[in-house]
């Protein structure tokens, strides 16, 4: 086989092995649909478990989310200050940063915070399940693992990851206010009259639309990684780190996308 | 006993990547009889077990519990014939993130319509018989090695099968704890006189509590009977398993040939 053609291969390996892994989402996302509209007592109960893992992987995350968002928000401002000084619009500070995070750095933030903490764990959970035999007592008790563990998982990321969004939205204005007050001759009242001028519903709304796919991501990445870990504890391990890395992967991936499709149906970025 | 065996092998083959685990293995199994599968390390006997409750797909042959073919079964009828079984694993396999009290109601919070009550009561009978009354709340990280095996036990019955699977119940217990555990599958059988089949190395547990004992050797049985039967078998590998002597080299090569002889 002469070079080129080896490339070749590897290329093809590659891209198949990508397109049956966003399958093995696909169908998972697709079963836990099922599942979710399966009988009334079955919805019932994964209701109560995608509360329980709305409050562990939705609640849990606000304080460090509001920390970081806060942050980013400040930089941000430093940042656009170093620049916007130079030409003498300091007023535009708090739109640059009303528009960057809520259109991008609110809902990725948001989405990496949620990686660490909620894609691993759902990785490693799984992983620990498969290895215990726990997947295997699942099934004998005629209990299906999609529907018992990763529907509620879905549910309950599609419902939060948009309310963490906003909320990292706020925090990062009023990171950006704190530097607009301190450091700009802004008041409170009028940072936020700024930012309110600056913002359109669009802004906000495509930030929340890709956060709901990236739950939905976050939660198939990693319990297909869950799902697919070999014997042994060492595999946990590697499970979830390989979840955190395709999340983060496939998040950007999508959100580059989204963004694209954004562009090109509204015409302006 | 009745009439229709209540699990039946037939030619059962199943295999990992290219590497044959069960021979062709032919097993009846009747209504209310305790059946230990008996084998070494390796013999197959946990496949065996794994395939008999569907958590393996033979390669070729059947597994048919009551009458339903398990290879071609679709996932309703395996949900229905799951809900007849009950499978206690070898290191209990609890849900880690639930407590004792919820492992064991499980089952029935999916399956039935009970009011959480009704199931409440169940739990604890069923935890009384097998001897954890009173730790329906502790987690199960927090129990030892033979009361995770119990709380599993009481898991397995939560549903009242028809048929109970023990995967090595007394493996990795001390000789007190692994007694009580005989004693809890002795109770069980004399109380309900369920289907049982029990699968372990451990020779005197598997006399104790057999009506019938497979032993299982390299994926093959190679002797089926009342235990009593089986005691004086003069077949080598079931003498050399039941007086405990070490595989000999030459002992390795006639067994391989009869391997090749009877078992393909």
């Amino acid at each position: 086989m002469n070079p080129a053609m080896r490339y070749l291969v590897i290329v093809g390996d590659a891209s198949e092995a990508a397109f049956v892994y966003t399958g093995g989402l696909a169908q998972l996302f697709y079963r836990s649909v099922l599942a979710l509209f399966a009988s009334p007592l079955k919805r019932g109960r994964s209701l109560e478990r995608a509360i329980h893992q709305a409050k562990l992987g939705g609640v849990g995350a606000v304080p460090i989310i509001s920390l970081i968002a806060f942050f980013i928000g400040v930089i941000l401002a430093l940042q656009g200050a170093y620049e916007l000084r130079t030409l003498g619009a300091m007023q535009l500070v708090a739109s640059l940063v009303a528009i960057s995070v809520t259109r991008e750095l609110g809902p990725l933030i948001t989405a990496i915070v949620v990686i660490g903490r909620s894609g691993s764990a759902f990785a490693a959970e799984i992983a620990t399940m498969r290895v215990t035999e726990e997947l295997d007592a699942l099934e004998t008790m005629a209990l299906n693992p999609v529907t018992f563990l990763v529907a509620p998982k879905f549910l309950a990321m599609a419902l939060m990851l948009p309310c963490l969004v906003i909320w990292a939205d706020l925090m990062g204005v009023l990171g950006g206010s704190f530097f607009g007050v301190l450091g700009a001759n802004f008041t409170f009242a009028s940072y936020m009259t700024a930012t309110r001028d600056a913002l359109v519903l669009r802004d906000v709304m495509t930030g929340l639309v890709k956060s709901i796919v990236f739950g939905l991501v976050i939660t198939a990445v990693g319990c297909q990684e869950g799902f697919s870990t070999g014997p042994g504890a060492e595999e946990v391990g590697k499970s979830t780190t390989r979840a955190v890395v395709i999340s983060i992967f496939v998040v950007v991936v999508v959100d580059l996308v989204f963004t694209a499709l954004f562009y090109a149906t509204q015409g302006a970025a | 006993m009745t009439d229709a065996p209540a699990i039946s092998a037939r030619a059962l083959r199943v295999q990992f990547g290219e590497r044959e685990v069960l021979h062709g293995v032919d097993l009846d199994i009747y209504r209310g009889e305790t059946v230990v599968i008996l084998g070494g390390s390796g013999s197959g006997k946990s496949t065996l077990l794994r395939t008999m409750v569907g958590l393996e797909k033979p390669h070729s042959g059947e597994v048919r519990i009551g009458g339903v073919d398990l290879a071609t079964a679709s996932e309703r009828e395996m949900d229905s014939v799951r809900r007849r079984i009950g499978l206690a694993f070898q290191g209990g396999a609890l849900i880690g993130s639930l407590t004792v009290g919820e492992n064991i109601s499980l089952p029935l919070l999916e399956h039935t319509g009970l009011n959480p009550s009704t199931i409440d009561v169940m739990v604890r009978i069923k935890l009384e018989q097998v001897g954890l009354s009173g730790f329906e709340h502790y987690m199960p990280s927090q129990l030892s090695g033979g009361m995770k095996k119990r709380a599993a036990f009481a898991r397995a019955l939560s549903m009242d099968p028809e048929i109970l699977f023990f995967d090595e119940p007394s493996a990795g217990l001390d000789p007190i704890m692994a007694a009580g555990i005989d004693n809890l599958i002795l109770n069980l059988k004399e109380a309900y006189s369920m289907t049982m089949v029990v699968v372990t190395h451990e020779l005197a547990s598997a006399f104790l509590i057999a009506d019938r004992i497979v032993v299982l050797d390299r994926g093959s049985i190679v002797a089926v009977g009342p235990a009593k039967e089986l005691r004086e078998s003069t077949h080598p590998r079931v003498r050399q398993f039941l007086d405990r002597v070490p595989d000999s080299d030459s002992d390795d090569e006639v067994d391989h040939l009869r391997l090749f002889t009877e078992g393909a």
